[in-house]
Parts: C-alpha cells; structure tokens; sequence
C-alpha cells in the first residue's frame, strides 16, 4: 500500500484507518492523544474535528502572543514564531533542553477553512487555534419529504 | 531562516515512588543554568495551570510535577496526533548545597523558572597547629 502523503503530513482518513487495522484503537477510551505520528517540526500539532470546525493544538511554552503568528490559506495552516528566553551570555549550561529561535509549520487540512473566522487561543503555552470549515464544505441536512 | 527545533515530548517512567493518578506522563525539558550564587533550572510545562504544579526539594532531590487537565477529550478521531496529554514529572538530584528556605519560583506561559541559591560556602578554617 502506497501513502501520499503531503508535505504537512495528512494523509489522515486512509493512514488512520490503516493504523487501526494494524493496531487496535491507537487513541484508546476518551479520545486521550497518544503521540503516534512522529513531529515532523516545531511545534508538534495535534490536530482533531469538532462539529464544523477543525482544532489544531501546539504546545509553544514560554512563547509569548506577540511572538506567534497563525494565518490561513484555503486549506493551508501556517504557525510562525520566535522563542526568546536564552539565557544571558557568561552564563553556564548544565543542562540545555529547551530549544530557542525561530519556529515555522505548514500542514495541509483535508479541508477548506473560513480563514475569516479563524481564531486563535493561548493561555499557559498551549495554542488553541479554531479552524470553522469553509461553507462548502459543511455538512448540509436534506430533507427527505415523503412523495 | 527558520531553523526548526525538534524536540520531542518524551513519555517517561516514574523512578522510584508509584504515583495515584493513572494515565501516562512526560519528562519535561529542562535549562539547567549556574548564574552567580544560584542555580536556575528553567522547565516547559506547558498547559499546567500555576495551582497545579508541586515542587519539592527534600535531602537534595528535587521533584517537578505538574499536573494537566485533560485536553481534547472531546476528540474522537485526530487528523494529526504529534504529541501526548499528560502530567509532567522529573527529579533532580542537587549536587551543590542549596538553602533550601530560600528556594523561590515564578511561572509565566507555560515556563516554570526555578531559583535555587547556594549555601554561602563554608568559610576555610585554619587550624592551629600547637607545638608542644
């Protein structure tokens, strides 16, 4: 079985259903993330659907708002920042594990998004960003009349 | 331009003590800075509220924990899961002699810093030698 997979890396419906078939239910009861694709950048996305809309969680620690930059392109979602915070220079290291500078992130939604309506939360280093499915795309109940 | 960091979220085993809550947890990355008379230790704990991080520092072993509130539990399929939700945890044993009275911490955006400053040293004595 081939994969294609795009550059953001979401070949999701088909590699999901595959994951499952090899693995049992990945996400178990709840729906609790489990890492289970590697990150493929900074930061590591979780990204689920919710109603009409699509979530995309990040985890940017000590990233400040000013300092992160969403925007959306059709079904293209890009997260841009910079992470300050090094420490001074003369300064020792005894450990360093936090890495510092500019971080960039493009993934490709399978769908089409209301940039219009794109919102975009963080509190305690967690990006929350909102991503309302363009109109087209929405789900649309027929009503099934009897003849 | 964008030089991409990858570090990636770490899931871990507790070392000694068992914990109450279930569920898996992670190692948070850490600074580890010697600055002047103290040792600062810089920690991502991102999406932990401040009430719910524990800080312990008892014969030279410190504990971090903190504790995070389920997120996307909503979520019954994922597009994209690149990183776990869980508590973080991880112990230090401090080498160097701090006064522990005197440790203090701040949390902003998701960053715990820790000030652990040093016992002022023991001054040298000089011990007199007596002729007898």
């Amino acid at each position: 079985m081939v994969f294609r997979r795009t550059d953001g890396g979401l070949a999701v419906g088909q590699l999901r259903r595959e994951m499952d078939r090899l693995f049992g239910d990945f996400f178990g009861p709840g729906g609790t993330a489990q890492a289970i694709f590697p990150a493929r950048g900074f930061p590591a996305l979780n990204i689920w659907e919710q109603g009409d809309a699509l979530l995309a969680e990040a985890e940017v620690p000590g990233v400040k708002p000013e300092d992160v930059d969403v925007s959306v392109v059709g079904a293209e979602l890009v997260i841009k920042g910079h992470r300050g915070g090094g420490q001074p220079d003369g300064v020792s290291y005894h450990r360093r594990e936090r890495g510092v500078g500019e971080f960039s992130r493009t993934v490709r939604l399978p769908v089409e998004i209301d940039a219009d309506k794109v919102s975009a939360k963080l509190q305690d280093g967690v990006l929350r960003i909102t991503l309302p499915k363009a109109t087209a795309v929405k789900p649309r109940k027929i009503e099934v009349n009897a003849g | 331009m964008a030089t991409e960091t990858t570090f990636e979220k770490q899931a871990d085993e507790p070392t000694s003590a068992e914990r109450t809550r279930s569920g898996q947890f992670f190692r948070p990355n850490v600074d580890i800075v010697e600055q002047g008379d103290e040792l600062v230790l810089v920690t991502d704990l991102p999406g932990v509220k401040p009430s719910d991080i524990d800080v312990h520092f008892e014969d030279g072993e410190l504990s971090i924990h903190g504790r995070v509130q389920p997120r996307a539990a909503d979520a019954k399929e994922f597009l994209l899961a690149e990183y776990g939700v869980g508590d973080f945890y991880r112990t230090f044993r401090v080498s160097e002699q701090i006064d522990a009275t005197k440790i203090h911490a701040d949390y902003n955006s998701g960053v715990l810093t820790l000030h652990l400053p040093k016992v002022e040293a023991i001054k040298p004595r000089k011990i007199a030698v007596q002729v007898s």
